[in-house]
């Protein structure tokens, strides 16, 4: 008996975990294939998109601005600073834009999501839902899961682009660079794969951010507290998916 | 008159609690059951295992005399209206936007609206609540939107789960007064789920006595005060046995 009991508890830890996981796959599938209303998924366009835009721009902009310096002043040490342009583009479109990009939805999108969701879970209005005869992952995750996989994507182009800028502000403006020059050296060693590699890595993101969000606001406890602790949940999955997939992703797109 | 919704040895148990062990009701087309029992006896799960909300163990909901399967139960909802506890109205949505969820797809919105606007006078709120934000709306209100939202389809079937919970006694005595007029209107059977005796008196035909999952009393309002079942007894004259 006392041989067998870590045993046995390892084993009802990875049955739980096993179950788990199954649980969110079924529930990843049905958010993912089912019709969505289309009111609902405009005003999520709207939450997910259009008003994170100021977050994830100005989050872009000083990023760009502090690779430029980074790059420019190491690039120095063996006279290639001039390829700083180059390396702030790539930089921006391959990796810290759809990462920092992700990120900054997560925080602001994750957390909106399941606070929102795990309310109407403890005040009762996804019953209510389903007394209508209204499928609430129709009306409450298909939507969201969608206008996140878009409207990410358009985020990270959208980001990309500022924070090429906030480099070129510092290039011309503090490092000597000629805005011409500046430009050229962007666009000269950048490549459509690194764009497109990006906005895919955005769309992975937003996928993860909507579902973490749904998934730990639909599976909310009861009250104040359960509703906060749905909201940490699905902001620290969000942001480990998001590291962990730009990982894989990563490998599969440049190894 | 066979009954329009009836349930059989419902069971339904969370890890080692049993919550419903056995639970047989029966509701008659045009009926007004009230179930009550001391918080957590199993009302609300009740309610769930019935609206499918919760799987049961074992046991049967029946609905028209067959079987409520997950293949009829849109059909079982089409006809179906609900109050809430907390009236339940989606906060992103206002008044009237609430009371047509279901006709806004099939009516469209000026149709459905004028639909909204009717039902909110039945239960008196007037055009000036419907463009509001639930947030807007006092508990009282809030309770009568709920109440309009559940009646607007004309459903066959209405659940009241704590209708007066949270509400003063001059505003509970009016949500009474409309659910007893409602149903009395409409010819829709009624549970509702309580322990406000006001209200079991108000709107109730038949009362059942839910306690440690099971139906421990079942009779007409009129004859719930002379039982002698130690459950109902108690639970009328609110008497604590430790």
């Amino acid at each position: 008996m006392i041989l067998t009991a870590p045993v046995s508890g390892l084993g009802r830890v990875v049955l739980a975990a096993l179950r788990g996981t199954g649980r969110m796959a079924i529930f990843a599938a049905r958010g993912l294939f089912a019709m969505p209303d289309p009111r609902e998924f405009l005003r999520q366009m709207v939450q997910i998109g259009w008003l994170s835009l100021p977050v994830v721009g100005l989050t872009a902009l000083f990023t760009g601005a502090a690779l430029a310096l980074q790059m420019y002043s190491g690039g120095e040490r063996f006279a290639a600073g001039d390829v700083m342009p180059a390396v702030v583009a790539i930089g921006m479109a391959r990796e810290l834009g759809p990462v920092l990009g992700g990120l900054m939805v997560a925080a602001r999108v994750a957390s909106s999501i399941a606070a929102e969701i795990g309310t109407m879970r403890v005040t009762e209005q996804i019953d209510a839902l389903v007394t209508l005869s209204a499928d609430p992952i129709r009306h409450l995750v298909t939507p969201r899961i969608w206008a996140a996989i878009l409207a990410v994507p358009m985020l990270v182009g959208v980001g990309d682009v500022i924070g090429i800028m906030g480099g070129w502000i510092v290039g011309t403006q503090s490092l000597g660079f000629t805005s011409a020059a500046y430009i050229n050296g962007s666009w000269s060693f950048l490549e459509s794969w690194d764009v497109i590699s990006g906005l895919l890595k955005g769309a992975v993101f937003g996928l993860i951010v909507a579902l973490s969000g749904c998934w730990f606001g639909m599976n909310a406890g009861r009250g104040a507290a359960g509703v906060g602790r749905a909201t940490k949940y699905a902001v620290v999955a969000a942001a480990v998916g998001i590291f962990a997939a730009n990982f894989i992703l990563t490998g599969i797109f440049f190894a | 008159m066979s009954p329009v919704l009836e349930t059989r040895a419902l069971t339904k148990s969370f890890g080692a609690q049993t919550v419903l062990a056995g639970v047989d009701l029966a509701v008659a087309p045009g009926e007004s059951l009230v179930v009550i029992g001391q918080s957590g006896t199993g009302k609300s799960v009740l309610l769930k295992c019935i609206l499918g909300l919760e799987t049961p163990d074992a046991g049967q909901v029946l609905w028209q005399g067959a079987a409520l399967t997950a293949a009829r139960r849109p059909a079982f909802l089409d006809g179906f209206g609900m109050l809430f506890q907390g009236a339940a109205l989606f906060d992103s949505l206002t008044v009237w936007q609430n009371v047509a969820f279901r006709l806004r797809a099939r009516l469209g919105d000026r149709k459905a609206r004028a639909v909204a606007l009717e039902k909110l006078a039945r239960v008196g709120l007037g055009p000036e609540v419907a463009d509001l934000h639930p947030a807007a709306l006092s508990g009282g209100m809030a309770k009568r939107a709920g109440l309009a939202r559940a009646i607007a389809t004309d459903p066959k079937v209405i659940f009241f789960d704590e209708p007066t919970t949270g509400l003063d006694p001059i505003r509970a005595a009016r949500i009474n007064a409309l659910i007893r007029d409602i149903v009395t209107e409409t010819g829709a059977s009624a549970i509702t789920i309580t322990h406000d005796m006001t209200t079991v008196r108000c709107v109730g035909d038949r009362v059942a006595m839910l306690a440690g999952g099971r139906v421990w009393w079942q009779g007409d309002v009129s004859a719930m005060d002379a039982a002698t079942e130690p459950h109902l007894h108690d639970f009328i004259r609110g008497i604590w046995r430790p």
